[in-house]
C-alpha cells in the first residue's frame, strides 16, 4: 500500500505531457482526416492520388518507426528541425492516425445513401450545398464511434514519446523500475490504472457517439 | 398551339451494353399531365432521371423551356453541359422519388425550408410560411418539428411532395411514389397528387404502376415499352382503342 502511495504522484507528473500530448495530436488528426478524406473524393486525380500516397504510407509502416523518422532521421538528411520532442511526437502520432480516420471520413461519405444527393440534385443544390447541407452533416454522425475508437488508441499511442525523451506516464514508470526493479509489477500495473482512467471519457464519449449516429442517418 | 416547355429528341440511353432507351421523342406542354406507363424494365424511370439531371442521356437533346439541359453554347459550339449550366436549366423541375429521400437529420419544416433558403436566396420568414401552408396542404400541419423517421410511409412522401412545391415547379416528377408503400397508405398519397393535378398547372410527369389512378388524372399516356414509346394519346385512345398487342397483355395483367 505505501508503494502505491509513493508510486501514483511520481507517475502523475507525466500526465501533464500524456495529455497534451493527446489533445494536440488528436486535433491535428482529426485536420488531417478531413482534409485528406475529402481530397481523396475530388474529382482531381492528383489530389487523389497523392492523398492516397500519404494516407498508404503513414497507415501502412509502423507509427514508431515514423517517430524515430521525424526525429532522427530527418533532422540529420535535411537539416530540419520540426520543433522540440513535443512538437515530434504531436506530429508523428497526428499524421499515422490523420491517415487512419481520413479513411474513416471517406467510408463515412460514401455510404450515405445515393438517394440523399439525389434529392438535394432534384432541389437544384450545387454540388458544393449537396456536401455541405445533406451528405456531411449525415457522415459526421457515422463517424463519431469511429473517431471515438481511434482517439483511445490514440491515449495509448502517446505513450511512445517517452521513446524520443519526453516526460509522459510511462517514462516516469520506466525511471521507477529501473531505481527499483523489485516494484516492476506494481508500477506498470499503475501506469495501465493510468491510462484506464484517462481512457474512461473517452470511452463514455465513444458510447454516447454511438447513440447519436444510429438515429438521423439514411444509408443502404 | 403552345411552345412545349419540355422536349425530348431522339434521346438514346444505354447503361454498358444494354440499351435502356432507343429514340425518345416527346412534348409535354405546360400544365400537362403526363403518364407513363410499361412494363418494368422498359426505361420509365430513367426517362425522368434524364429530365432531372441524375441520369446523362447518351445521345439526343433534352429542351427545357426552350433550353438544352445537357448541352451548352461554347464559342459557337455544343459542348457537354457544365454543372452551372445544369443547375440553371433544372430550377423549375422537382422530382418526388420511389423511396422518398427526405434528409433524415432535419425535421419536416427543415426538410422543406432549406433549398428555397440556400438555393433560390429566398427570406427565412417567406419561406417558413409556404412550407407551413404547404405541409398544411399536405395534411401534416401537426408534424412540423417531427423528424422524417418518426413519420410513416405514406406520411413521408407526402412531406417530399411538399418539399418538392415549396421551389415552385412548373414541371414534377413522381417516380413510382407509390410503389415502397404498405397498401393501405397508398390512397392518401394519391389523394395528393390527384389535389395537385386538379389544382395546379405544373405539369406533372407520373411513372406509375397505379394504372387506374394513371389513367383517371392524365392528359395524355404513354406506353413504354422495349424501349421507345410503343402508344401515346389521351387515356381513351391508348386504353379502349388502341391496338397494340403488347399494352393489351399489360393492361389484361394490370384488370386481372
Amino acid at each position: 500500500m505505501n508503494a502505491i502511495i509513493e508510486i501514483f504522484p511520481q507517475l502523475a507528473r507525466g500526465l501533464h505531457v500524456t495529455i497534451t500530448v493527446l489533445l494536440a495530436s488528436a486535433i491535428l488528426a482529426y485536420l488531417m482526416a478531413f482534409i485528406a478524406g475529402l481530397c481523396r473524393l475530388s474529382q482531381n486525380i492528383f489530389i487523389r492520388k497523392f492523398t492516397g500516397f500519404y494516407v498508404e504510407v503513414f497507415r501502412g509502416t509502423s507509427l514508431i518507426v515514423q517517430l524515430f523518422w521525424l526525429y532522427y532521421a530527418i533532422p540529420m538528411l535535411f537539416g530540419i528541425q520540426l520543433g522540440s520532442n513535443w512538437w515530434t511526437g504531436v506530429i508523428a502520432i497526428g499524421l499515422n492516425y490523420g491517415a487512419y480516420l481520413s479513411e474513416v471520413v471517406r467510408g463515412s461519405i460514401l455510404s450515405v445513401a445515393k438517394g440523399q444527393s439525389e434529392a438535394a440534385t432534384a432541389l437544384n443544390m450545387s454540388r458544393f450545398q449537396r456536401m455541405r447541407l445533406v451528405i456531411f452533416p449525415q457522415a459526421v454522425r457515422m463517424m463519431l464511434p469511429e473517431f471515438g475508437n481511434y482517439t483511445i488508441q490514440m491515449l495509448k499511442g502517446t505513450s511512445l514519446v517517452s521513446l524520443i525523451g519526453m516526460t509522459d506516464i510511462l517514462y516516469y514508470g520506466d525511471i521507477l523500475r529501473s531505481s527499483n526493479l523489485s516494484q516492476a509489477p506494481i508500477v506498470y500495473l499503475l501506469v495501465l490504472v493510468f491510462y484506464f482512467i484517462l481512457a474512461l471519457p473517452l470511452i463514455w464519449l465513444t458510447r454516447k457517439g454511438e447513440r447519436i449516429s444510429k438515429k438521423g442517418v439514411a444509408n443502404g | 398551339m403552345t411552345d412545349p416547355i419540355v422536349r425530348f429528341q431522339d434521346v438514346h440511353k444505354s447503361f454498358g451494353d444494354v440499351n435502356v432507351l432507343k429514340g425518345i421523342n416527346l412534348d409535354i406542354k405546360p400544365a400537362e399531365k403526363v403518364a407513363i406507363i410499361g412494363p418494368s424494365g422498359s426505361g420509365k424511370t430513367t426517362i425522368i432521371r434524364m429530365l432531372m439531371t441524375l441520369e446523362e442521356p447518351s445521345s439526343g437533346d433534352i429542351i427545357v423551356d426552350g433550353k438544352n439541359l445537357w448541352k451548352m453554347e461554347k464559342n459557337g459550339h455544343m459542348v457537354k453541359a457544365n454543372e452551372k449550366h445544369l443547375r440553371e436549366v433544372r430550377g423549375d423541375i422537382g422530382m418526388v422519388f420511389q423511396h422518398f429521400n427526405l434528409f433524415p437529420h432535419m425535421t419536416i419544416l427543415e426538410n422543406c425550408m432549406t433549398a428555397p433558403i440556400h438555393v433560390k436566396k429566398e427570406s427565412k420568414e417567406e419561406v417558413r410560411d409556404r412550407s407551413i401552408q404547404m405541409l398544411e396542404r399536405v395534411g401534416l400541419g401537426e408534424k412540423l418539428d417531427n423528424y422524417p423517421s418518426q413519420l410513416s410511409g405514406g406520411q413521408k412522401q407526402r412531406v417530399a411532395m411538399a418539399r418538392a412545391l415549396v421551389m415552385r415547379p412548373k414541371i414534377m416528377l413522381f417516380d413510382e411514389v407509390t410503389s415502397a408503400l404498405d397498401p393501405e397508405l397508398v390512397g392518401e398519397v394519391l389523394e395528393v397528387i390527384r389535389d395537385l393535378a386538379k389544382h395546379e398547372d405544373m405539369a406533372m410527369v407520373l411513372v406509375t404502376h397505379e394504372m387506374d389512378f394513371a389513367l383517371d388524372i392524365a392528359d395524355k399516356v404513354l406506353f413504354l415499352d422495349e424501349g421507345v414509346i410503343a402508344e401515346q394519346g389521351t387515356a381513351s385512345e391508348v386504353i379502349e382503342h388502341s391496338e397494340n398487342e403488347r399494352l393489351q397483355g399489360f393492361l389484361r395483367r394490370f384488370r386481372g
